[in-house]
């Protein structure tokens, strides 16, 4: 092992922001960090074993324990739940005999649930040893079942297995009109790069992630710095459970992404960039290489670029199972190397970013739109959509409707004409913008997609009249409870004591004053917490506390308390023991009235 | 005097440190009974509360005589009061809970050095355990809560004050920082 470390350290030239690309290798080699890697990488990087260890606990895909050589994780969001997760895992587990988050007594198999992993139009999905799978059903489980007995790599394993679909059912503006390899930059040199910008300036684009900040701003302001070593960030660590367009657009046009990175980088000025992948999208990392390759030998990255004497190249880092690090500040830390955190903000990436230089960080589809701008003009982008929202929208559509996939919208659609367009019918809500969005009930269909109604970063989850609600809203707060990054105390036991309310509300526990405490702990978490998570983990209860309070009332006893857990089971251990079983052996779950 | 506000104090999986600290107020005691009258606590004797305004509870919840204490002091106390660190998380008995119980049981009765005669206890008489030291506010509604390993005397005084006083009480930030 110690040369396998000491070669791996090598190859990352010792730099300890190459932390998770290294710990990547060591788990995928050994199934797990092992505490003699851990020490020697120490001595190697030059950084403290604790800031290791605390590394490796911090992401979901790196143990401290081995797991097994067959690493399965199943998704665990909400749309993976509405198409019959919890039967098939349970059947998975038995087919393979191990519990869920167990490893197999051999160490050949391991098994547990991860979060979204972005396939909600063609679930129920999952991951082996990081690759995705999809379409999961018995059948394929069996086949899966058999091919880890038999041991058989990987490699040898049907390719339908990890077949992955676009799924582009309604392309628009920017999705019918792929450019030309270096089309957009060739544009931006011919046109000059200021000219460019302000193009950028009046097509009025706005960060597609979610927040919406003005791209043209943005660019300025980082160009402004006076540091000159600066840094293009692309965030495709797309975690928000019901969102999958960046894969679709990093899978079918990622020459035009990295060719909106490339045109940023132009006008800021910066040398290096980075493509931030999520771990659960392994499967586009080799062919997303290959294309960085093309364009390095097309002149388009590398040294003096379409001989503009322009220097630029790009490198892909992935994530490792952390939804926080979809966080801006968060994500440049995990760049580092380090835990994805979210800073203290200001300072903005745009001032101080990777490394404390000036970084432009944006969504996998504003780069993709910028390219476009850059060939067709500001106007040409700022026709389209509201006052406020320019454009148009790329939606990632799943839950129940007939035709899941990717959607382009101009910005100002309805939601109604989403949800015809998808063949949805008999629609009791949407979750727009995934849990840390809005839930709108069937009476609000006539609102918009656009930064002044309901804004989203393209998560768009359509539920039937079948479901629960309290369901849906209990696999989201249980997500929020797994994904805070543990740092501020609001947001790592505030999580954790919502999970716990809103459990002993749906279980039938609740009681007069349940429902009230639930809310005041969510207006605690969000005006409280550090970053986005927290101020939104709350979100889920709170859009649908304020839409059906009286579903959240009729599952209250008419009691005064009941506590949330089984009182009497806590006395079972002792009077086993004690060999008792009187009647002082016991406890009435409520005190009966006298 | 009458119509007298009548306090019931109690400790369960408690030190008592909290009940010290409150006795702490000192000659401001005679001051408190002026207005006040204590049921059940550890300071009358008395053995079960009747009728109270206010109760206090120090220490969490680990065994089935706790949960009987806390239900007849719920039911007997307009305001119910979780005092100190063990009431309110549980505090120092919850340490154990990291432990499984038949472990804790089997090492004080059963497998520890020094054990004569072993056996667990199985009296019906004494209360079992809970698996798991709780916090109060799990097994009854509470309605304040005081912070402190124990709370000072002027943190009881403030509240006392205030509640006497008709005052929705309010405790200041010097009263319960503690570094």
């Amino acid at each position: 092992m110690t040369k396998f470390i000491q070669d791996l350290a090598e190859t990352h030239r010792y730099q300890s922001t190459h932390l998770l690309d290294i710990l990547r290798s060591i788990q995928t080699h050994y199934h797990y960090i092992p505490e003699a890697a851990i020490e020697q990488l120490a001595e190697l990087l030059k950084t403290p074993r604790t800031q290791i260890i605390s590394v490796v606990e911090f992401y979901s895909f790196f143990h401290l324990s081995p797991h097994g050589e067959y690493e399965i994780l199943i998704s665990d969001s909400i749309t993976d739940h509405m198409l019959g997760k919890k039967s098939l895992i349970d059947y998975l587990s038995k087919k393979l005999n191990v519990a869920v988050g167990e490893v197999r007594q051999d160490g050949v198999v391991s098994l547990d649930n991860t979060s979204c992993t972005g396939m909600c139009d063609q679930g129920p999905a999952g991951l082996v040893n990081g690759h995705a799978l999809t379409h999961l059903d018995h059948q394929r489980i069996d086949l899966i079942t058999d091919l880890i007995n038999q041991q058989k790599p990987l490699n040898e394993w049907p390719d339908n297995l990890f077949l992955v679909e676009d799924n582009i059912i309604k392309p628009g503006l920017l999705l019918n009109q792929s450019i030309n390899q270096g089309s957009a930059l060739q544009a931006t040199f011919k046109r000059g790069l200021k000219e460019t910008l302000s193009e950028l300036e009046q097509s009025g684009l706005r960060g597609r992630g979610g927040a919406g900040f003005k791209t043209a701003t943005k660019w300025k302001f980082c160009s402004e710095e006076p540091e000159t070593l600066r840094y293009v960030v692309c965030n495709a660590d797309e975690g928000e459970p019901g969102t999958f367009k960046d894969r679709v657009l990093l899978n079918t046009y990622a020459h035009q992404v990295f060719e909106g990175m490339t045109l940023c980088a132009a006008i800021i000025e910066a040398q290096q960039g980075f493509l931030y992948l999520r771990g659960e999208y392994l499967h586009l990392y080799e062919k997303l290489q290959g294309i960085l390759e093309e364009r390095r030998q097309a002149g388009l990255l590398g040294n003096n670029i379409l001989k503009q004497g322009m220097n630029f190249d790009i490198e892909i880092c992935l994530g490792a199972g952390a939804y926080i690090c979809g966080e801006e500040s968060a994500l440049i830390e995990s760049l580092e190397g380090k835990m994805g955190i979210p800073r203290n903000r200001p300072p903005y990436p745009v001032t101080q970013g990777y490394l404390d230089k000036p970084t432009v960080v944006n969504n996998v589809e504003t780069f993709m739109a910028a390219a476009s701008i850059a060939i067709n003009g500001g106007a040409w982008f700022a026709n389209i959509g509201t006052e406020k929202s320019k454009g148009t929208k790329i939606l990632s559509i799943c839950g129940d409707c007939a035709r899941p996939g990717i959607y382009e919208y101009p910005f100002g659609t309805s939601i109604q004409t989403v949800l015809d367009d998808c063949g949805a019918s008999d629609v009791l809500g949407v979750q727009i913008g995934g849990p840390s969005g809005t839930f709108i009930a069937n009476h609000e269909f006539k609102r918009q997609l656009a930064f002044e109604d309901l804004a989203t970063g393209g998560s768009f989850i359509v539920f039937d009249n079948s479901r629960n609600i309290l369901e849906i809203v209990n696999n989201f707060i249980h997500f929020f409870a797994h994904e805070s990054c543990g740092f501020c105390t609001p947001c790592r036991v505030g999580t954790s004591l919502l999970k716990k309310q809103l459990d002993k509300i749906i279980e039938g526990h609740g009681s007069a004053g349940d429902v009230v405490a639930l809310e005041e702990l969510c207006q605690l978490i969000k005006t409280q917490s550090h970053c986005g998570l927290g101020q939104t983990a709350a979100n889920p209860v709170l859009t649908t506390l304020e839409r059906y309070p009286e579903l959240y009332q009729s599952q209250l006893k008419k009691i005064s308390y009941e506590p949330g857990f089984d009182l009497d089971g806590a006395l079972e251990t002792a009077r086993r023991l004690a060999k008792r079983n009187d009647a002082g052996a016991h406890l009435a779950q409520v005190e009966e009235e006298s | 005097m009458a119509n007298k506000i009548r306090v019931a104090t109690t400790s369960l999986a408690g030190c008592f440190g909290c009940h010290m600290s409150f006795l702490d107020i000192d000659e401001r005691m005679l001051q408190l009974v002026e207005h006040v009258e204590f049921d059940r606590s550890p300071i009358t004797d008395i053995e079960h509360c009747t009728n109270c305004d206010i109760g206090l509870i120090e220490g969490g919840v680990c065994n089935s005589e706790n949960v009987h204490v806390l239900r007849e002091f719920r039911k007997n106390c307009k305001i119910l009061v979780a005092v100190g660190a063990c009431a309110i998380n549980g505090g120092l008995p919850a340490m154990r809970n990291f432990i499984p119980l038949e472990e804790c049981l089997n090492e004080a009765y059963l497998d520890g050095i020094g054990v004569e005669n072993p056996q667990i206890p199985s009296d019906p008489e004494l209360p079992l355990l809970l698996d798991k030291v709780r916090p109060i506010h799990e097994v009854v509604k509470i309605d304040y809560f005081l912070p402190g390993c124990p709370p000072s005397a002027d943190v009881f005084w403030k509240f006392l004050t205030d509640l006497i006083e008709g005052r929705e009480p309010a405790l200041p930030y010097d009263l319960v920082h503690y570094d």
